[in-house]
Parts: C-alpha cells; structure tokens; sequence
C-alpha cells in the first residue's frame, strides 16, 4: 500500500462548519430555478411547489439515493491533489463526456461541499421532463442555461455571477456540451474566461473526471459498474492582461494535465 | 439446500474467532505502543499503514466470522459482494470500447449473479462450467454483433479473464460449503476459514520475513517477494494447516501438506496479478480497504487458491 494513497485521504477532521446559507439563496432559488422563469414565460408566477418543505426534503432523500447508487455503480473517490476538500468558494470546471458526469462530480464531494455547490448545466436538457425537472433544479439545485442563444431570456454569466456573489461555488463543463471526439478534451468555450474576469477572486479549480465514459458510453442508458475517481488540480486565476485564448488554453491544459496515463487501456 | 449448522461447528467458529481476536488484540497494542514511540504525531509512514491495516483486519476477521455463523446464505452474500467489488476493480483496467458495453452489462448483470445462485443451489456441474464455456463464448458474440472493433481479441479476452479471476475463482471459496464430506456433515463451512487462515497468515508471515531476511527476488520486475520469505511462508502455512487439522476432514500431515500447496498456489497468483498492475502502470487495484488497496489486492492469493483447494478437497475427500 503506497503511502501517497493514504495521504490522499480526505482530511476528515479540517472540514470546517458548512457555512449558513446566506439569505439571499432562498430568493434566487424561488426565482430562478422556477422552470417557468426559464422557459420565457414570465408572467406565470412562481408556483407554490418551490416554497413546499415537503418537496424539499424529497428533493434531498432523492439526492442521497442518486449519491448511493452512483457510489455503488463505479466507488466514485475524489483525489485531492491540487488542494484540500475544505469549504472555501470555488469553481470546478470539468472535462464532460457522459450525463453521468454531474452526479458523479456531485457524489464524491464532502457533504458539507456539496451543500453549497451548484453545478451550471443546460436548461434545454433539464427542463425536458418532468423527472429531469425534479432532478436538475431541485436536487442538484442547477443554474439552468439556455444554450440555445434565442432562447435566452437572460445573460447566463449575470446568472452564473449572481450565485457565486450568493456563496455558492459552482460546477461547470467549459466545453459547452459532451465531448464525443477521441480527443481527451474540446476546445473550452468562453464562458470559464467571463466568469473568471467578474469573480477573479474565486479559485478555479481543474477537475478530471475519470473513465466516466466506459460506465456509460453516450447512447447506453444502463451503467456498467467501475470505478471511477475525480480528480482536484490546483486552482488556478485569470492574470490581469491574459488574454481569452491564453486563458483558455492553460485551463485547458492544466485539466488534461491530471488525466492518469494508463499503459495499454483503450 | 444446506443443513442447519451443528453446534459443534459453530463452537469451532467461536474458537477460531476468539483465537484471531487475540491475535489481533496483541497487534493492535504493539501498533498503539509502536504508536506512541515512533509516531506521536501520526505521521510515520510505514506505523501508520501498518495500523489502518490492522483496522482493516478487525473488519474482516468480525465480517467473516458473522458470515461463518450464518452458514451457507452468509458465506456465499459475503463472497458475492467481495466479487462484486473485484469484478468492478478488474474490468476498471481492461481495454474496452462501446462495442463491449452490453457484453459488460452481461458480465456484472446476468453472469455474475446466475454464478453465485449456482454455487447457492449447489449446482456443480453448473458452477464449473457456466463461465469458462458459456459466458466465454456469448459474450465475445455480444461484442461482435455490437461493432467488433480494434484489438477484439485483447479486449474480449481480458474480459474473460475478469470474470474467471473475480467471479468463477472467488465463487470457489462459497462452493466449499457445499462439498458432502463423510464424518464432518455440516463442518464444510470450516473449510473457507482452514483456507483464507492458511493462505493469509502465509502471506503476512511471508511479508515480514521478506523485509528482513529477503535477498532473492522471485519475480524482479513486479513484486518484492523474495525466495527467504516465500519458504519461511510456507513452513508457516504447513504449521498453521497442521494446528488446524482439527477443524477440517484432513489427517494433520495431509493438512499441512495442503496448506502449503495452496499457500504456494496463492503466491503464485498474487505475482500474476502483481503483474497485471505493473503492466497497467497502478499501484493498487482499487481503493476501497483502508490500508490494503482494492478486493483484489486483499483476496489475490486466496483467489488462486480456492478452486485448488476446493478439487483437492472433492477428489480426495468428498463422497
């Protein structure tokens, strides 16, 4: 047994308490997440389902169960290596190969982390069914984003900004959709470089999802069990006279930069 | 199905169980000892994985010994979630593309539980035969009817191997207690206790003792195991199979003799598996015992030895 290995152990013991959730979120989250709001129908006010603590609870039972099963299928572990699973904000950006990349990514965070993280996904995926709708909004508490630009109604980076100025660190794909090259990674959008230039405070960390594919292959629908690790570089900011593509392509590299090199797997 | 436990196994079980529990008692005071004079601030290296280890042991001894206790259902739950976890650890490193997805989802879905239902039903002929001709000609068909693909032929074999490594020779260890031994009715499940004690103690003995006088190295390139420590391993095995002749059918030289085939056999297959990992460039197979690595790393040489043991045992024993 290498002693590297249980050095990567979370620290169990430095986590800090999961800071209050500030006011402001229950607000936000009214608004926002209504999937009314995102579909452009403004004049329907927000139901009286989002307020339900009923609705609440199951959305975090239903979370629980996700977190089970997603660890019961591929033992999904976080490797710690570019810093310590500790609450402070951040934004986790991601490779995105699977759908099943969001749970997992969700799973291996702390409790206490996972709390106060919200992954940024798509509103045209999320708000297809009534299931998804469930799922995305509310247990994963998602910053829905219209990627069809004309059916935007707001500036998803004002949205992205606007729950990190609320507390929350975020999960993000900066590729913009599923990478289904044989390339590791798809050029990154310019989404990660806005945000990073609002908020160049909050850490932006790399985060390498691995062998997420082989579980569930695009197109599958049944997971095969295997394991799984998600791996935490070390953060990193956008410099004042970095230019997008700069930025972007040292994001890029510092996220392939984590993926394992295993000798002969396909 | 099986017959209700005799008490006389059960109070053989408590024995052992008590008998490990000193054991572990003793090393847990000297890892605490150890502790307080090498490493105060927990930061030793080599005393502190010695002490996760050790927890991890407290968690088997008292998982195997429930199990035990149960009887057939216990042993054959416990050795179905083990395979299971090493089925998953295994196929995480084999070379596979979306070709073989479905001949995955057969291998963990519908093989992998039919095998231990076999072993449940004590079906022989069923659990000798299911995977290395059934599920070893259909799943290549599944593969090829889902697109074929480069290196087919690694892939569905490596595929294979997962499954007779993690499933058909790790069922093996819950198929003992279905051997009808005559003179020790209902004393089969004794057997997986003789084989994980001798094998296991084996390789502990064999670690230490390879730390200190090791010189040879028997497989260079893959494992530090040494001649010294393979042969005081050994000598430790066919002591262990010998005090242990008690709880199985076998005449105490016949136990000790036993026991070091199946230790040697063992070894064998940890340097197999040790070089299935150097060739993937891995340290371990997994992550889930604290201090030990995956299911594999923990069962590899009990692996091999099982369907050894398990046709000695029927060939010259069972009736």
């Amino acid at each position: 047994m290498s002693n590297a290995a249980l050095l990567s152990l979370p620290q169990i013991g430095q986590h800090p308490a999961p800071r209050p959730s500030p006011a402001g979120a229950q607000f936000y989250l009214k608004n926002v997440t209504d999937p009314a709001t995102l579909t452009g129908n403004h004049k329907k006010p927000a139901t009286k389902k989002e307020e339900d603590p009923m609705r609440r609870i199951a959305a975090i039972i239903a979370g629980q169960c996700l977190a089970l099963f997603a660890q019961f299928i591929t033992a999904a572990r976080a490797d710690w290596r570019g810093i310590e699973p500790v609450n402070r904000q951040r934004i986790y950006f991601a490779n995105h190969t699977s759908n099943a990349d969001l749970p997992i990514v969700w799973t291996v965070l702390p409790p206490a982390l996972r709390r106060v993280t919200r992954p940024v996904a798509a509103a045209d995926y999320w708000l297809k069914t009534k299931a998804r709708a469930f799922i995305g909004p509310e247990v994963f508490r998602a910053v829905l984003i219209d990627r069809r630009t004309d059916h935007q109604t707001e500036d998803p980076i004002a949205k992205i900004v606007a729950a990190l100025d609320e507390g929350s660190s975020i999960i993000i794909f900066p590729e913009g959709g599923r990478n289904r090259s044989d390339d590791p990674l798809m050029p990154f959008k310019a989404g990660l470089y806005n945000i990073a230039q609002h908020r160049p405070d909050v850490d932006l960390v790399p985060t390498w999802i691995d062998n997420i594919a082989s579980v569930m292959p695009s197109g599958e629908v049944i997971p095969v069990p295997l394991g799984c690790t998600v791996i935490f570089g070390q953060p990193l900011h956008v410099t004042e006279e970095e230019s997008k593509d700069a930025f972007l392509t040292r994001a890029s590299d510092a996220l392939k930069a984590l993926r394992p090199h295993r000798e002969g797997a396909a | 199905m099986m017959p209700d436990m005799p008490s006389e196994t059960s109070s053989s079980i408590f024995v052992l169980f008590g008998a490990a529990c000193l054991l572990l008692i003793i090393a847990t005071i000297g890892g605490e000892f150890l502790r307080r004079r090498i490493s105060p601030t927990g930061t030793h290296p080599t005393v502190e994985t010695y002490v996760t280890r050790l927890h991890s042991w407290w968690a088997m001894v008292f998982l195997l010994s429930i199990a035990l206790l149960v009887g057939p259902a216990g042993v054959t739950l416990l050795f179905a979630f083990a395979s299971f976890a090493a089925l998953r650890e295994f196929l995480t490193l084999t070379r596979k593309t979306k070709a073989d997805h479905w001949a995955l989802i057969a291998a963990f879905y519908v093989v992998f539980p039919l095998q231990f239902l076999f072993v449940w039903w004590g079906n022989t002929a069923l659990f000798s035969i299911f995977i290395p001709v059934y599920a070893f000609l259909v799943l290549p068909i599944l593969s090829v009817l889902r697109g074929a693909g480069n290196n087919f032929l690694s892939r569905i074999s490596e595929t294979q191997w997962g499954l007779m490594i993690c499933v058909f020779c790790v069922s093996h260890v819950p198929a003992l207690v279905t051997l009808d031994i005559e003179g020790s009715t209902g004393r089969s499940v004794l057997l997986i206790a003789f084989l994980v004690l001798v094998v296991q103690l084996g390789d502990l003995a064999e670690y230490y003792t390879g730390r200190r006088i090791g010189k040879t190295r028997i497989a260079k390139s893959v494992s530090p195991k040494t001649r010294q420590g393979v042969i005081c391993g050994a000598a430790f095995a066919a002591f262990n199979g010998g005090v242990l002749f008690w709880i199985t059918p076998f005449a105490p030289w016949e136990a000790a003799l036993i026991a070091v085939t199946i230790y040697l056999v063992g070894v064998g297959g940890s340097l197999v598996l040790a070089a299935i990992k150097a060739d993937r460039g891995v340290k371990n197979w997994g992550h889930l015992i604290p201090g030990q690595g995956g299911f594999v790393d923990q069962m590899d040489s009990v692996v091999f030895a099982a369907p050894i043991f398990y046709h000695l045992a029927r060939f010259f024993y069972a009736s």
